[in-house]
């Protein structure tokens, strides 16, 4: 579009009359917003302590100590036994590991799956558009849970298949924005340019169409890998997730409503951990929407 | 207006003849589907009743005719686990479910549109972000895990509420309140930011400048000539919300032990009674598709914009 033109063109030749926009690039316009700005830097920290945290606490958090059974907060243990005498800490240093991974990977898978149906639709149309929108239509029917425990009943249940069922299940939100945006780009005259040029249908589409569709994507996925914590969690408190010992942070609070009379305090810790960092992902992402939003820039100049 | 009504029928036909496809061939062309019952140890006899009771003789495109005609005429089979008709298993359980969402569609609209006007109408103050937070907390939180901690604190500490399970007469509301509230968590927020963002595209409208340029009192511009024309979109939502509610009935009823179709699921899926979670799934949908051709029509009903579809 013309806009990005300017853009530009004025990078490579300042006009030094024009005031400089005072928001120059995504970070600096994701920390204006305060939230935003506070979320990333704890979502990094997060990462990095969960990431790098078991280099240096290296107790095995799947080590069984039947002596040592939910023990209190301790110096060997500072946050802890469960109910088998694992290290709580251990554990969810581990679990959050694997929580964030499995979180990342559906949405990446979510990404390309709903990215790709919503594309195709909107740049070929008719009959593409047709089948591939009501199938769309008809995910979004069924109640999300009801499709994954379907899905996970017959596919079982290992870290892969719960990666998949997540994103089998959430993908189409995805589909409808970016068939919206293609729909509303592939109009434009420089699409129509690189088709009256010669260009194949798939050198259009990925190298015309989908970029201009990219904030969207970024967005979309930033709240998507938010919601795959939270399905993944649930999944793991209905018995369907990934299996203990393996410690994500949803199966660490699978036995929470059993042991809420003797050890309440085993499932605070791993829900807290969840709220926040989907909380994070949420307020980045919607500051991202805002710092990423073409009218916004226009505002700022 | 007929027209309308008539194109709206066919396209949820159609969308309800895909969900059938969906879920029939995810569970039979999957590895874990039917056929996998057969175990090894099964006998000739286990084998031969386990065949002809699912038609596993059959290639599975005559399986699904043969499905799809029995469900038309409103038979979905047998439940494989307790031998009765899943038709019967499904209404004894859906009243409990219709219950459990249209009081949380209640409390959610009644208290989501208040919240939703404080924070249009006092836009970034101290409330409107307050109520921003609530509700990202609303969407960020494990829901279970939130039900969880509520019984820990209202069963468990103040032993005010019972932990699970569904009463009757006088004592229902305590049964109902807490997973009325958990199921909020998933409708609350969106209610909430919808009415917001429509009041305030409404108090921008000239007929609002009008109305204030005549002398009318501020509340009756806001509570009489905005919020009317705010919460048409509002209804829409209710569309939305209905498959997200019946979704997250299934972790509701599943912590507090509440007897309905999300329960019916998860003991379906767990017990792989095949022709249960069929069964189940497909009206699910159904009232899902159904409930929204009613929202529709009732928002272009009241909507004199969208008449002409």
């Amino acid at each position: 579009m013309s806009s990005t033109r300017v853009e530009e063109a004025g990078a490579v030749l300042p006009v030094p009359t024009i005031v400089k926009p005072k928001r120059r690039n995504v970070f600096s316009r994701i920390f204006q917003n305060k939230i935003a700005g506070v979320s990333l830097i704890f979502l990094v920290l997060a990462h990095l302590v969960v990431f790098l945290g078991p280099l240096f606490w290296t107790i095995n958090p799947e080590k069984i100590d039947p002596a040592n059974t939910l023990s209190s907060w301790t110096a060997a243990h500072p946050l802890g036994t469960d109910d088998l005498g694992r290290d709580v800490l251990s554990r969810m240093l581990h679990g959050g590991r694997i929580t964030l991974l499995v979180g990342f990977s559906a949405m990446v898978v979510t990404v390309i799956l709903g990215g790709l149906i919503g594309a195709f639709a909107g740049y070929f149309g008719k009959l593409a558009e047709a089948i591939l929108m009501r199938i769309t239509e008809a995910m979004m029917a069924i109640p999300g849970f009801f499709l994954a425990l379907v899905a996970l009943t017959v596919l079982g249940k290992s870290p892969v298949m719960v990666v998949l069922v997540i994103a089998f299940t959430s993908w189409m939100e995805i589909a409808r924005v970016v068939y919206g945006e293609t729909l509303k780009w592939k109009e434009q005259e420089f699409v129509v340019a690189s088709i009256a040029s010669g260009a194949s249908s798939f050198r259009t589409l990925f190298g015309h169409v989908i970029p201009q569709v990219t904030p969207t994507i970024i967005v979309a996925s930033t709240l998507g890998i938010a919601g795959a914590i939270l399905t993944e969690s649930a999944i793991s408190y209905l018995g369907l997730g990934i299996q203990p010992p393996t410690a994500t942070w949803g199966n660490m609070l699978q036995n929470a409503q059993q042991f809420i009379w003797t050890a309440p305090i085993l499932g605070v810790l791993p829900g807290l951990a969840i709220t926040f960092i989907v909380l994070a992902y949420n307020f980045l992402g919607d500051g991202l929407r805002d710092a990423l939003d073409p009218r916004h820039i226009k505002k700022a100049k | 207006m007929l027209n309308f009504l008539i194109n709206r029928l066919w396209q949820s036909i159609i969308l309800m003849f895909i969900v059938t496809v969906i879920t029939f061939f995810l569970i039979n062309l999957a590895p874990g589907g039917p056929a996998s019952l057969m175990r090894m140890d099964a006998t000739a006899e286990e084998r031969a009743a386990l065949t002809e009771r699912m038609g596993l003789d059959k290639p599975v495109m005559v399986r699904y005719g043969v499905w799809l005609s029995d469900a038309i005429q409103g038979d979905f089979g047998d439940s494989l686990t307790s031998g009765q008709p899943v038709v019967k298993r499904v209404t004894e359980r859906l009243p409990n479910t219709i219950e459990l969402t249209l009081y949380t569609l209640i409390f959610s609209i009644g208290v989501g549109v208040v919240l939703g006007v404080i924070s249009a109408v006092k836009r970034n103050s101290a409330s409107d972000y307050s109520i921003n937070l609530f509700s990202a907390i609303g969407l960020s939180v494990p829901s279970f895990w939130l039900a969880i901690m509520l019984i820990y604190l209202f069963s468990v500490i103040l032993q005010w509420l019972p932990s699970s399970g569904v009463g009757d007469g006088t004592e229902k509301w305590k049964y109902l309140l807490m997973p009325v509230l958990i199921l909020s968590t998933t409708a609350l927020p969106t209610i909430i930011r919808f009415t917001r963002s429509s009041m305030l595209e409404v108090v921008s409208q000239n007929y609002i400048r009008t109305a204030r340029a005549k002398g009318a009192k501020e509340w009756v511009v806001i509570y009489w000539h905005a919020l009317r024309n705010a919460l048409i979109p509002v209804i829409s939502v209710i569309g939305v919300l209905i498959p997200r509610l019946l979704g997250g009935a299934v972790i509701t009823e599943s912590v507090f032990g509440w007897p309905g179709m999300g329960r019916l699921i998860v003991e379906a899926a767990q017990g792989r009674d095949y022709n249960l979670v069929m069964g189940v799934t497909v009206i699910v949908t159904l009232i899902v598709i159904v409930t929204n051709f009613l929202v529709d029509i009732v928002y272009s009903k009241i909507d004199p914009r969208v008449k002409n579809f």
